[in-house]
């Protein structure tokens, strides 16, 4: 489904006073990995490993220096513009940050219309409405919700819009890049799961970027651990979990503050 | 006497509508060398609460409206100025989230630290720099003796929130109020951060109010914890005790809503709903509207605390009992 092959992404910034020495930041260095077909990928990774550049790269936000990503065969990271737009409907991200996000200026409905209408997936706005509508329910928004704005939402209602607008489109992969990061845990469970539901009901397979581990191990079926720009660890969620190998990826384990499970006679399990 | 001891706490914010109580009845103690950790979702009033502590409430909108703070016997709320700042950032101090808006950009953090010094400890300049050098040291940042001359961007996150800790600890406070001091940081660096706090602490005898929304970290750090929603305590109690037996519903919802790293889970139990906002005044307990098994009396009255065990005290008509603990 999708193969990326050695990727690199470097940035060249500014360093020094004003700026004058150039520096290169590798901040993607000879990353590989396979997703296939309604598989999750889990990307953990501490803040500047490079695993928010992986996705970003792979939506083409930014331009890669070299590597390769097949999408159904073909290498995206190749294509122009142009040739990109139809492979974009199926190659979606859902954002971390919902306040920011959503367009203030367009209602639920508008923002949701617009990727349809790109895409030239409605034929006309009650076509378009419908779909609108059917994919609020999906998300577990009220059918009222379509003709309100972004500020009139929590967080959390936020980000289940910024999900329908992902999956109105029906896209084949989702990049969600710390999707449920920045709202409270009650909060977190719910899109978590929705998050789950949709994935497994639409059969998307899904790069999953997050530092948080215990998010990562409910969610994904594989796990990437990127250090550096590089993934230093792959496997399988109950292999990297139970027997991590990396020192890295043992540090990062010991480090998630547990919480005590109590069995019913008060012992610690 | 406990060192802190706030009492019946009220805080109400402005609104168009007249003056909300956001924080309600919040009381709590902590002794020397003791922790306690508030934790709570995003406007459930845990920093609100440690601002009012701190006496940072007057001139914004909110401000405390009722209770008493107590620190050492003396009463903190109506403070002048004057008398409060021999308190504060001496015996009393605080560490803020973000540890990049929190410290001057300007100034060399070296400068930041020692101004606490010079303030409070009337040193001499060069005094307050090896005395700062020393606290960058105990803070366990690499090469104190040249770090001192940086400024801010210059350093990591990490190295940030040590400088913020290091200005906090300067005049070797007893108390020391977090408010989510790591929660900007990395894992590994929040285990460094945290196991830092706790070495001072044995050193010092510095007691510590930890704010956050973590539960892992409230149960790694604290020996008290309270548990806030909607501007109230529901829960508190001894941590062992409060994680071994959950007594509130919406502790429960909490700790199972949290996808854990040691171990699979099938399906994440959520708590429906959302918080509703505070211009909305709900009658009876004020968790009925998630709560799986609220009844009449929920709706109507709000329950008082009740004990559960020792100092383990629940505010719940229907404390979870024994056989009906978190898994």
């Amino acid at each position: 489904m999708l193969r990326v092959c050695n990727l690199k992404t470097f940035f060249r910034i500014g360093a020094g006073l004003f700026g004058r020495k150039r520096i290169t930041v590798k901040a993607v260095d000879d990353v590989s990995f396979e997703i296939g077909e309604g598989e999750v990928l889990g990307l953990v990774g501490e803040s500047g490993s490079g695993k928010s550049t992986v996705g970003r790269t792979l939506t083409r936000l930014e331009k890669p220096t070299s590597g390769k990503a097949y999408f159904d065969g073909q290498d995206i990271l190749k294509l122009s513009a142009r040739q990109f737009r139809p492979v974009r409907r199926h190659v979606q991200m859902i954002f971390q940050d919902p306040y920011a996000s959503l367009n203030p200026r367009l209602s639920v409905e508008a923002t949701l219309a617009e990727p349809l209408r790109i895409h030239g997936l409605a034929g006309n706005r009650s076509e378009a409405r419908e779909k609108i509508g059917r994919i609020l329910e999906r998300v577990g928004l009220e059918p009222e919700a379509m003709k309100k704005f972004p500020h009139e939402f929590s967080g959390g209602q936020r980000q289940r819009i910024g999900i329908a607008r992902v999956m109105v489109l029906a896209p084949r992969l989702v990049i969600a890049d710390e999707a449920v990061s920045a709202l409270d845990s009650s909060i977190q469970a719910q899109i978590l799961n929705l998050i789950g539901r949709l994935q497994r009901e639409n059969n998307v397979s899904m790069l999953f970027i997050s530092h948080d581990l215990g998010v990562v191990r409910y969610v994904c079926d594989r796990v990437a651990v990127m250090h550096r720009g590089r993934i230093v660890e792959l496997g399988g969620k109950s292999r990297i979990f139970s027997r991590p190998e990396h020192e890295y990826t043992k540090a990062l384990l010991g480090a998630v503050p547990r919480i005590p499970r109590f069995d019913y006679t008060g012992r610690e399990k | 006497m406990p060192l802190l001891d706030v009492s019946e706490l009220e805080i109400s914010v402005h609104s168009t509508g007249g003056d909300i109580a956001v924080v309600k009845g919040v009381s709590f103690q902590v002794n020397k060398s003791g922790t306690i950790g508030i934790v709570g979702e995003s406007g459930c009033g845990k920093s609100l609460t440690s601002l009012a502590i701190m006496g940072l409430l007057d001139g914004s909108q909110a401000r405390t409206t009722g209770g008493t703070v107590r620190f050492e016997g003396t009463e903190l709320l109506g403070l002048t100025m004057r008398e409060r700042r021999k308190i504060m950032g001496n015996q009393m101090s605080m560490i803020f989230q973000e540890p990049m808006t929190s410290l001057n950009p300007v100034y060399r953090v070296g400068d930041q630290i020692a101004e606490a010094l010079r303030q409070h400890r009337s040193l001499t300049r060069k005094a307050a720099r090896e005395r700062a050098i020393e606290l960058l040291r105990m803070v366990r940042i690499p090469r104190p003796d040249e770090r001192i001359d940086c400024f801010p961007h210059q350093l990591s996150g990490g190295q940030r929130q040590r400088v913020m800790v290091a200005i906090a600890i300067a005049c070797e406070p007893k108390l020391l109020i977090a408010d989510e001091p790591t929660t900007a940081l990395d894992v590994t660096v929040q285990k460094e951060i945290l196991g830092l706090l706790r070495d001072l602490q044995e050193q010092t005898g510095m007691a510590v109010v930890l704010i956050s929304h973590d539960l892992g970290v409230v149960a790694e750090t604290c020996d008290f914890v309270a548990i806030m929603y909607r501007g109230k305590i529901v829960e508190t109690g001894r941590a062992e005790d409060v994680f071994s037996s959950v007594a509130h519903p919406y502790t429960r919802g909490l700790l199972n809503s949290i996808p854990p790293v040691d171990r699979d889970v099938e399906v994440l139990n959520e708590i429906p709903g959302r918080v509703p906002s505070i211009e909305q005044n709900v009658p009876g307990c004020s968790f009925h509207s998630r709560c799986t098994i609220a009844a009449g009396i929920c709706r109507e009255i709000d329950p008082e605390f009740s004990t559960v065990s020792g100092k383990h005290e629940v505010r719940c008509h229907f404390a979870l009992g024994s056989n009906n603990r978190a898994e």
